[in-house]
């Protein structure tokens, strides 16, 4: 179980307790480096994608014109790469759902650090961050990359350095903030939609299985947890194999029509009822080695 | 349905309805927002929201069924954030940051202000000093592609062209756009890089204005100072007013990360940080004007009293909106 133990532990790294007015911790989570990354990249692709979009339309429009009194197409052009590249986080961030498009595919969104409301105030200068973090040090690299001798190469070990640095800023500290949620006093959580899922107590087989007090004993609250993904996953090869064990432990012959997964959803649902039932009492039993 | 019913199984039953009500709400108000709403169902969030942080108290306590309480948090998470983090109607907020917000924001920095632009100033005045005395010096201040053409060798006819033609035709847009480019950046950058204690900050500003210093240089040289001026100012104003203000913002942050006081320097940079994010906004709306101002303006008036009045007009109009005392209304709380 050392593995499970492993993503337990990191997954609690990411735990932040927030205490409503109501005095209930909602326990948020933060979103971890993966999913700001590809929350990250998507946005930055439909961005550009956008962008380039503009500027072959701004583009295509002056070459129609001829370059005769074209001087308005370049005004509407470069106000409109200029809101394109920087209102597009700014803007998605300030509607109702606090995120742009790349952190709704990844259940993220913005919040104030502080539990209070998200202002613009925040979100404008988180944003402004992003010119320094990623923009301005790709442009120039991208520019010094295609235009031969403005940019030597020390120069472009310097931008790659500082892109690093600001890059990888959210890996050095515990809240995985970049330097614009420093600066906003905001960060990323996860609020993902879940649906809710069956009950996996409610089973018609668990009548035909009668489990004893000392088989029910075996286990605790942590092997629940991992019957219950077995039984979510419902993976046919992993089911057999934990019924086996679990068959082995609490010495338990199995009937003849018995299949391993409704075997499995009796004693989920037997457990279930007899940890819970316990709890009532004040006993909350960690997991199989707990004496509680 | 089996006889011996879990008790948790039980006190889902009965509340799964509330639970899938409060997301369908949610889910609402997050795609088409709250004015999408009936009243009723508006005043049923704050309720649902509350009995939905009770079953997650009462999950925790007595259900194992960790779906669900994963379910519950993120539900309650969602509708905390909507009703506590709710901010009023958009159109209000701009309303308010138009009337009050931009300006309290700007005022709030406003001896930070004075040092940018005072720095700015100075250095105008030593790039003018030092091209004057020297016009070798001139490109280690104005790089090439900035200059176009307009540095010490020009010709008189050359330097008042571009002051009133615009130079060759075709080439007004490309560098109306670059320049815009280049402000545009010297502004978001000293915002940005000011918590590396002001330093960087600093640089910028001197950098700006010894290059303003050193072209009014060369065009002073062939008597047409007067005129540079107000081929600057029309949307100059705006703009170098923009740039100052970012480099006040700079500077704020900057102060609070190099002398936090009580606080922790991230508590501090922060706090800093929103209170220049309302003059930011503001600072990235005044480069859109000047933009605008720089690229339909500035060609289409040609004469300098023209130039002179509509540049002292827009900095007087600026100067007056944000420090100009004015009544504090009821709103004061309400924040962008």
């Amino acid at each position: 179980m050392s593995a499970y133990d492993a993503t337990a532990k990191a997954e609690a790294a990411l735990r932040r307790s927030l205490v409503t007015p109501e005095g209930v911790d909602l326990n948020l989570r933060i979103g971890d480096a993966g999913q700001r990354i590809g929350a990250f990249l998507i946005d930055w692709v439909l961005q550009m994608i956008c962008i380039g979009l503009f500027l072959w339309a701004v583009g295509w429009t002056l070459a129609s014109m001829g370059g005769k009194d074209a001087g308005h197409i370049w005004i509407i052009g470069f106000l409109g790469f200029f809101i394109l590249s920087n209102g597009w986080f700014i803007g998605f961030e300030l509607s109702p759902r606090a995120a742009t498009i790349g952190k709704r595919i990844m259940g993220l969104r913005v919040a104030a650090r502080d539990g209070g409301r998200l202002t613009a105030e925040a979100v404008v200068a988180r944003n402004i961050m992003r010119e320094i973090e990623f923009a301005a040090p790709v442009k120039f690299m991208i520019i010094g990359a295609f235009s031969q001798g403005s940019a030597d190469g020390l120069t472009m070990l310097f931008m790659a350095i500082w892109t690093g640095i600001f890059l990888f800023f959210p890996l050095f500290n515990k809240d995985r903030l970049r330097a614009g949620d420093l600066i906003a006093g905001t960060w990323v959580v996860r609020t993902p939609k879940r649906t809710l899922l069956p009950d996996l107590s409610d089973t018609d087989a668990s009548g035909h299985f009668k489990f004893t007090d000392a088989q029910l004993s075996a286990y605790g609250i942590k092997e629940l947890h991992v019957l219950e993904q077995v039984l979510r996953n419902r993976d046919r090869k992993t089911m057999t194999a934990v019924a086996d064990r679990i068959r082995r432990k609490i010495d338990w012959t199995p009937g003849e029509y018995e299949s391993d997964e409704q075997f499995l959803q009796a004693y989920y649902a037997g457990l279930r009822a007899r940890l819970e039932q316990r709890m009532l009492f004040g006993h909350r039993r960690k997991d199989k080695f707990d004496k509680a | 349905m089996a006889a011996l019913q879990l008790k948790s199984a039980k006190f889902r039953q009965e509340r799964q309805h509330d639970w899938s009500r409060l997301s369908g709400l949610l889910e609402k108000v997050e795609s088409r927002g709250a004015r999408s709403l009936t009243d009723e169902q508006l005043l049923a969030i704050p309720v649902l929201y509350r009995s939905a942080l009770s079953s997650l108290s009462v999950a925790r306590a007595t259900s194992l069924d960790h779906s669900l309480i994963e379910y519950l948090e993120g539900l309650c998470a969602r509708a905390y954030f909507l009703v506590y983090g709710t901010r009023p109607w958009i159109g209000e907020r701009l309303v308010h940051f138009f009337t009050t917000g931009w300006s309290r924001a700007v005022t709030s920095i406003w001896k930070e202000t004075l040092a940018a632009g005072l720095i700015t100033i100075f250095a105008a005045v030593l790039g003018y000093v030092l091209v004057s005395q020297n016009p070798d010096l001139y490109f280690s201040f104005v790089s090439p592609d900035m200059a176009q053409g307009r540095d010490p060798t020009a010709t008189y006819k050359t330097l008042r062209d571009g002051l009133y033609d615009g130079g060759p035709a075709g080439q007004l847009g490309p560098f109306a756009a670059s320049l815009f480019q280049h402000n545009a950046q010297i502004s978001l950058f000293c915002f940005a890089l000011g918590f590396a204690f002001c330093v960087p900050t600093a640089m910028l500003l001197i950098q700006n204005g010894s290059m303003l210093g050193a072209m009014l240089a060369v065009f002073a040289a062939k008597g047409l100072g007067w005129n540079f001026a107000g081929w600057i100012m029309i949307h100059g104003v705006t703009e170098l007013y923009a740039i100052i203000l970012a480099g006040g913002a700079g500077f704020k942050i900057g102060l609070a990360v190099a002398f936090p006081g009580d606080k922790t320097r991230l508590d501090a940079a922060s706090e800093a940080g929103r209170a220049c994010g309302g003059a930011m906004a503001g600072v990235v709306l005044m480069l859109l004007i000047a933009g605008i101002i720089e690229g339909f303006g500035r060609q289409l008036i040609t004469s300098d009293v023209a130039r002179y009045a509509i540049g002292i007009g827009s900095g007087v109009l600026w100067m007056s909106y944000f420090y100009l005392p004015r009544r504090r209304k009821g709103l004061a709380n309400v924040r962008l």
